[in-house]
């Protein structure tokens, strides 16, 4: 019993990571209708921007968090950018051309981070601490070991989620942020500036993917792999519903969950490197029983 | 006036109802077939065929197999790459497993088979749309990618992992230099184009269109819906597949799973998107521009003179590529052909403005 | 506008049909019958169970009690496309043609049942595949001509205005050489003379071909002169069935959605 928890816990604190970039997918596509193939890019570019100013900013006072505030205004100043020349110039174009623009940008944000910040591998480190803490010694014979790390990952991506939802639900802007999830034009006809709430939104969606960098880069490392995070979080999209973002949390739970142990349990039996397509396959299988995902809405054809 | 219909008067439905009624349009296509078949062979060099015309018809082929499913049927794929490969390997096992086997009867085994593993990925778009269906593709992406880098019977137990093939030989007749490689695509992507423009103007492709269009409606007068996504992912998958047998024994000569990954499928589904969701043509000018595109970007630095790592060399290509992609969705959505369309139009009234 | 003609042996009958969308009830136990070359008129308050009623009908929605027969045939249930080909075709009250095809295009995916060709055929297109393109081609140019849309054959419907789009859906519906037309308020949102032309069309239709058809309509002045009957729909419950005139005295009916005329 205690290996098969070990592996669960593992795999649960995996997809903590998931939900935090299915959280940005999930922002974005609520607000604009815009599928967001970039949120993987972005993830790479914050941590990049994050990781190299830390190193130039060693020697100040306070490097990790001058670096931070520096990397949320280039979020900030990416969001603006994105709305100004991407999303209004394609206003009102089909959903598929919106996709395609955000690969655009996903290319466009791998090339210019790696040209500005370099390639190579970034070790960061913002003081999570590492050492694994073993926890039910008494419940189980040899306890259940526990990465401090995805302890604290967990904890973080709670907060923020929760933070997330007290804004969604309690302030004004989250209160616009819902009417233009809900009909663009009519919102628009209220008085909402559609443009404000998108930058507002993707600049969210920035600073989510800020975290899931940090994260992710303080344990393998800041490098080009992260931007393929965003392939390994479709499958959550799926799960959860696009719509939602208690399905994105939810959705990347059972994934990563999902994920770890059949790696562990079925991937000897097949091959192994399983966990490449497995999260698909179980959404996928998942669609077939439930098409509008875990929390998605049911829409009533009208004709 | 270099592009009017007056005059052209149509007697019969069958004249009206013809591939290309206007003149103007069958003395364009006769003119790119000339280019095709007897210019290009008499004037290039190996270079170019081995760069870039071999590479484009067969980009080509695998972008008008796309079109027809994502422009006329509307289900959103981004597993081309994965169909590709499928055709690719299949060709490859028919051609070691069925000793004599004429290569062109496995292209078109190979095919066959891409078609089936597309139907069976095709099942999930009778319950889903658009993006749910699109990230469900790429279950197939990364499926297929696995099975042909972890399973070894695909690759006939290679300890590499990778496959090489000969030249191929038909009947004897050596395709070993470019230009015979060449006319053997070209020959290829003309027929599969006169079939995807038939499907596309007769029952089948109307079909295709109303359920893109407004499935409800199309069901209601009488088209299943199941049938006609499920055709357009089987005919999509064909013109995948043979272009991925191509792709892996005409193009490359030897690949690895990695000749077929998402970055394929992305490519493909650019050319599709920045030449016209829709319009055969549009397959065609997408497939010319992304394939010509890298070559120039990667020139560019040299003909400038500027001195840059390689490494930085690709990051900007990225970025280059990136920017091109949404300016050109920003300038015109609907694509090349729709740029071409609009010429037409101007054509017909030059000189006057309107 | 009398127009005399014999009306038939029921062809559609509804049985105590009941339907319902979480909990609210769209339709609670309407029987209805329409007879053969018949007219008939549905009215009704928005929101009483019309489109639902028609979308029971072909298909789209499955009753959660009551039968439907058709033909003779007795069915709870069956999809939209088994109801086309038994011949039920109908229009949408909002518009639902194939936006991005032309006139042409929208009018022939209406001969779709009809066609036979092969898929093999249809790849090389000669032969049967492209006979039968023009076979088919010309009953569509007769409805063309019949609908007068003649010089807009070769435009994408989107481009069209209103109107014209409402008289290509028709069109579409008539391709099909439907046995029961269902029409959702064809005259919707019509100035006057686009409503004349319209109410002919349909008039013509069924003097023409025979087709029976069920309509949908808020203009009282059109309902009253084209329909051999009328039925009432109000909270999905049926509250009156009968002539233009029996309808016009009906106090219920009055009460519920005409209203009393000063």
């Amino acid at each position: 019993m205690g290996p098969f928890i070990e592996v669960l816990i593992a795999g649960l604190m995996a997809g903590v990571l998931y939900s935090l970039v299915a959280l940005g997918f999930v922002l974005i596509f609520k607000a604009s209708g815009v599928f967001n193939f970039a949120q993987g890019a972005m993830v790479l570019f914050a941590a990049l921007s994050f990781v190299r100013l830390m190193e130039f900013l060693q020697n100040t006072f306070a490097p990790i968090l001058l670096s931070l505030a520096i990397t949320i205004v280039i979020m900030i100043v990416l969001a603006l950018l994105v709305e100004r020349l991407v999303l209004r110039p394609l206003v009102n174009q089909p959903p598929i051309s919106l996709f395609m623009a955000t690969l655009g940008i996903a290319y466009f944000l791998d090339g210019l981070g790696q040209s500005i910040w370099g390639s190579d591998i970034y070790t960061l480190d913002v003081g999570i601490p590492k050492e694994p803490l073993l926890l039910f010694e008494s419940v189980f014979e040899d306890g259940i070991l526990v990465s401090s790390e995805d302890l604290v990952a967990a904890l973080v991506a709670g907060v923020l989620v929760a933070g997330l939802a007290v804004f969604f639900q309690r302030t004004r802007i989250g209160r616009a942020l819902r009417a233009v999830a809900d009909d663009h034009q009519a919102a628009q006809s209220v008085g909402i500036p559609l443009n404000y709430i998108w930058v507002i939104v993707w600049t969210v969606a920035g600073l989510v993917a800020l975290v899931a960098g940090i994260i992710w880069g303080s344990k393998l490392g800041v490098q080009f792999s992260l931007s393929l995070i965003a392939l390994k979080a479709l499958p959550v999209l799926i799960l959860g519903g696009f719509e939602s973002v208690l399905g994105a949390i939810i959705g990347g739970l059972i994934i990563g969950a999902g994920e770890k142990l059949s790696e562990t349990y079925l991937g000897p039996l097949i091959g192994g490197g399983i966990e490449y397509w497995f999260a698909y396959v179980l959404a996928l299988a998942f669609l077939l029983f439930r098409p509008q995902g875990l929390f998605g809405e049911v829409h009533i054809d009208r004709v | 006036m270099f592009y009017r219909e007056a005059g052209q008067f149509k007697s019969s439905y069958a004249a009206d109802q013809a591939a290309f009624p206007i003149a103007q349009d069958r003395i364009f296509i006769g003119i790119w077939l000339l280019i095709g078949f007897v210019a290009i062979p008499l004037l290039s060099n190996e270079y170019l065929f081995r760069a870039i015309f071999i590479p484009f018809l067969i980009l080509a082929l695998a972008a008008l197999g796309l079109n027809l499913l994502v422009g006329y049927c509307g289900q959103v794929s981004l597993g081309t790459g994965a169909f590709m490969a499928v055709g690719a390997y299949a060709a490859y096992n028919f051609w070691i497993r069925i000793p004599g086997l004429n290569p062109l009867i496995a292209f078109v085994l190979a095919g066959g088979v891409a078609t089936l593993v597309g139907i069976v990925f095709g099942i999930p778009s009778l319950r889903i749309k658009g993006f749910y269906l699109a990230v469900a593709t790429l279950a197939a992406q990364f499926f297929m990618d696995w099975m042909f880098a972890r399973v070894g019977w695909f690759t006939n137990y290679t300890p590499s992992g990778s496959i090489a093939v000969p030249p191929i030989s038909v009947f004897g007749f050596e395709f070993d230099s470019p230009v015979r490689r060449y006319m053997l695509c070209l020959t290829i992507l003309v027929l599969f184009a006169i079939v995807a423009k038939n499907i596309v103007r007769g029952r089948i492709g109307r079909g295709w269109m109303a359920t893109r269009d407004m499935d409800v409606a199309a069901e209601i007068i009488g088209i299943r819906p199941m049938y006609a996504k499920l055709s357009a992912f089987a005919v999509s998958s064909f013109f995948i597949g043979v272009a991925g047998a191509l792709w892996g024994f005409v193009h490359l000569g030897s690949w690895e799973p990695l000749a077929f990954d998402i970055n394929r499928s992305f490519s493909i589904l650019f050319m599709v998107i920045i030449g016209g969701l829709g319009s055969i043509l549009g397959a065609f000018l997408g497939a010319a521009f992304i394939t010509v595109l890298p070559l120039f970007l990667n020139q560019l630095p040299i003909w400038l003179g500027i001195e840059i790592s390689t490494a930085m060399i690709s990051h900007i290509e990225f970025m280059i590529f990136g920017a091109l992609i949404v300016f050109f969705l920003a300038v015109e959505p609907l694509g090349l052909a729709r740029l071409w369309q609009i010429a037409k139009e101007k054509l017909r009234l030059w000189p006057f403005p309107y | 506008m009398e127009h005399s003609r014999s009306l038939g042996e029921p062809i559609l009958s509804m049985d105590e049909i009941s339907l319902s969308f979480g909990g609210v009830n769209a339709l609670s136990n309407v029987s209805l019958h329409v007879r053969e070359h018949e007219i008939l008129a549905i009215i009704g308050p928005n929101g009483a169970g019309k489109s639902s009623l028609l979308n029971v009908i072909n298909g789209v929605y499955h009753p959660s009690k009551g039968t439907v027969t058709f033909k003779g045939a007795t069915r709870a249930q069956m999809r939209p496309h088994e109801a086309a080909s038994q011949g039920i075709a109908r229009t949408f009250q909002n518009i639902a043609l194939f936006k991005g095809m032309t006139v042409l295009d929208n009018i022939m995916t209406g001969r779709t049942l009809k066609m036979r060709a092969g898929f093999f055929w249809q790849c090389i297109y000669v032969g049967k595949a492209r006979n039968e393109e023009i076979e088919h081609r010309h009953k569509v140019e007769e409805i063309i001509d019949f609908l007068q849309i003649q010089s807009i054959r070769k435009t994408p419907v989107g481009r069209l205005p209103y109107g014209l789009q409402k008289r290509v859906e028709l069109g579409r519906a008539l391709a099909a050489e439907p046995d029961l037309l269902l029409l959702d308020e064809p005259m919707a949102g019509m100035n006057i003379e686009e409503k004349e032309d319209m109410s002919r069309f349909v008039l013509d239709v069924n003097d023409e071909f025979g087709t029976t058809i069920v309509l949908i309509e808020h203009d009282m002045g059109v309902v009253m002169d084209l329909s051999d009957r009328v039925i009432v729909l109000d909270y999905g419950r049926k509250i009156g069935d009968g002539t233009p005139d029996e309808i016009r005295s009906n106090q219920d009916v009055i009460d519920a959605y005409l209203g009393v005329t000063h």
